[in-house]
């Protein structure tokens, strides 16, 4: 199923649908495996369900098709939201999901893909996925492909220099086919980022290194997918999207709480989210 | 041995990459600001638009290589050899040989190459940083017939490979007859009572101290191990059965290398005597790269005095 740019509620009514049912596997399965990360994976979920349910061109049955947009999950501990969206889009099976971390699973903590269709790039440790993305796009630059590439980056991974190594040359070779999202939750594992090492003026940093950059609510679905449908912004230009969002974004205890990082609930406590989040 | 006799590698590494590149177009390259150091102007020449340069940066150098696999280019990543292993090794880890990308990793002046700039210059750990990475194939070719050939394998073989290059002089020891086969070892000179196993730019030291031995009575067989992983095992065991006793010469510290890799395999297989040269676990002093080989006596003389004193170590057991 893919859905087109500047579709109307139905859509975006769908990409909601899509997300809540996102969290809840997800928190099933964090706290089935007894790991994970889900703070983070709340904060990037209304963003994966945008772009897998609204903007990126891939083919569960092609997973290699040389012509599909590529997505990296520069967060590779959100690997928890990641394998759950793509199960319900279609590349692995959604039963499979109990199987999260456990002995000989090939949904690892963190993503391989040699063993799971859809993972374009094995992440983990942070500041390695914009080289890569980079790198993409600069194999489509050279051949005028049609395809474009998403990088989702966690906020306070921006720290890893190597994000703006890769910054400097997407500027500098002007690859609009190429978007960052920013997952802006404004937490990384210990802290805040701003109490941590200062990220803002984040938007002028990315504006410097030559991006084109525009921010949005991260769990607006419609302003999300208005953006990502629509990069790049300017022609010859990277895209930046900073999206705002909230760590633990859905459920109330674990909003803007830093220690959600990567703490699993216990089953009250799935219990009272999964009664948060609904059946929607 | 004469200035004109010695050819730099780099040249048979430019032109072989020229070559690919008319074959086959998914051929590219990736620099760090190090087209020059790396010998890819004429690549770049040839081919301006498929030569990626992306700044002294090397993290995204190999991070940029792994995605323009992703695309389903063949790019060659080449950057020198101290940088490209010590800066970028998580990168090699992550992004290209757990995530078999097909990426081919080149090492240029590697070992001491760089000489007199110093230890942060010398590329003397990266065998041991490499061989250690799974699905990661570690080759370190001895001269220019072989580096071509290693070249135009590394791009036909599907995955993860790291090349290191020098850019010392070296003679010819191979002609077109040669054909180099990952993790096969070549056998230069036969002989019934020790193994010199060597490669890169110590094989030719490795041939002559030979020589020298033969002078002495003593026969030794010589084995350019040009692939440091996967390892030929069944040549070392065999020289471990047929010559009892092995030396292992490499331009890399003794901790980790080539010494290291053989040394693994004989203790597990047919133990026998051995000794490691290279450089023993020290930064190198200040001197040219000719001058450090004789320092650490990597140099016929001094391989032929390592392999007398086993023989004799072995005659008083």
């Amino acid at each position: 199923m893919t859905l087109t740019a500047g579709a109307g509620q139905d859509v975006v009514a769908e990409l909601r649908r899509r997300a809540t049912e996102i969290r809840r596997r997800d928190l099933q399965m964090v706290v089935d495996a007894g790991n994970g990360h889900i703070g983070g994976d709340l904060s990037a979920t209304d963003i994966l369900a945008t772009l897998y349910f609204g903007v990126l061109r891939v083919n569960p049955e092609r997973p290699d098709d040389p012509e599909r947009d590529r997505f990296i999950l520069s967060k590779g501990h959100c690997a928890g939201a990641l394998y759950t969206t793509l199960a319900l889009r279609g590349f692995i099976p959604v039963d499979e999901l109990h199987t999260f971390m456990a002995p000989l699973s090939r949904l690892n903590g963190h993503p391989d893909r040699n063993k799971v269709p859809g993972v374009e790039t094995n992440t983990g440790p942070l500041g390695h996925g914009l080289p890569v993305g980079v790198g993409a796009a600069i194999g489509g630059q050279i051949d005028g492909a049609t395809w474009r590439t998403f990088v989702l980056t966690g906020d306070g991974e921006l720290q890893e220099g190597s994000n703006w190594e890769a910054a400097m040359t997407a500027g500098h070779r002007g690859l609009d086919h190429l978007t960052v999202i920013v997952d802006r939750n404004r937490f990384q594992q210990g802290d805040a980022t701003e109490s941590t090492v200062r990220l803002d003026p984040l938007a002028e940093r990315w504006r410097a290194f030559g991006f084109a950059v525009t921010e949005v609510d991260g769990h607006d679905h419609a302003a999300l997918l208005d953006v990502l449908s629509a990069a790049p912004l300017e022609p010859g230009k990277p895209t930046c999207v900073i999206a705002h969002t909230v760590k633990g974004k859905g459920v109330s205890f674990m909003e803007n709480r830093a220690e959600w990082h990567h703490k699993v609930p216990s089953r009250d406590q799935l219990a009272s989210a999964l009664k948060e989040l609904g059946d929607e | 041995m004469s200035e004109s006799q010695l050819h730099d590698c780099r040249h048979a590494f430019s032109d072989m990459l020229v070559e690919l590149g008319e074959e086959d177009e998914r051929i590219v390259v990736v620099n760090n600001d190090s087209v020059g150091s790396s010998n890819t102007g004429p690549f770049r020449k040839r081919f301006p638009n498929r030569l990626v340069n992306v700044g002294i940066a090397e993290q995204n150098l190999v991070g940029v290589g792994a995605g323009l696999a992703n695309a389903g280019k063949i790019p060659f990543v080449c950057s020198a050899s101290c940088f490209l292993t010590g800066r970028a090794l998580e990168q090699i880890k992550a992004d290209v040989a757990y995530s078999n990308a097909n990426v081919k990793l080149v090492g240029i002046s590697s070992g001491m190459a760089y000489g007199a700039l110093g230890p942060t210059h010398h590329s003397i750990e990266d065998f041991a940083w490499t061989r250690a990475i799974a699905n990661l194939t570690v080759v370190a070719p001895a001269d220019p017939e072989e580096t071509r050939q290693a070249v135009r394998v590394a791009a036909h073989t599907r995955g993860p490979i790291f090349l290191r290059l020098s850019r010392m002089g070296v003679p010819v020891l191979y002609d077109a007859s040669y054909n180099f086969e990952i993790g096969k070892a070549s056998r230069l000179r036969d002989g019934a009572d020790v193994t010199i196993i060597a490669n890169g730019v110590l094989v030719t030291r490795a041939l002559a101290a030979a020589e020298l031995l033969a002078t002495h009575g003593v026969q030794a067989r010589v084995l350019n191990m040009a692939t440091v992983r996967p390892l030929d095992r069944d040549a070392i065991v065999a020289a471990a059965r047929e010559t009892g006793a092995i030396v292992t010469v490499e331009e890399h510290t003794v901790f980790g290398g080539l010494g290291g890799a053989v040394a693994e395999v004989i203790v597990q297989t047919v133990p026998v005597p051995m000794r490691l040269l290279g450089v023993p676990g020290v930064f190198a002093p200040t001197g040219g790269a000719e001058w450090l080989l004789e320092h650490f006596r990597l140099t016929p003389e001094g391989i032929r005095d390592a392999a007398l004193e086993l023989q004799q170590s072995r005659a008083h057991v």
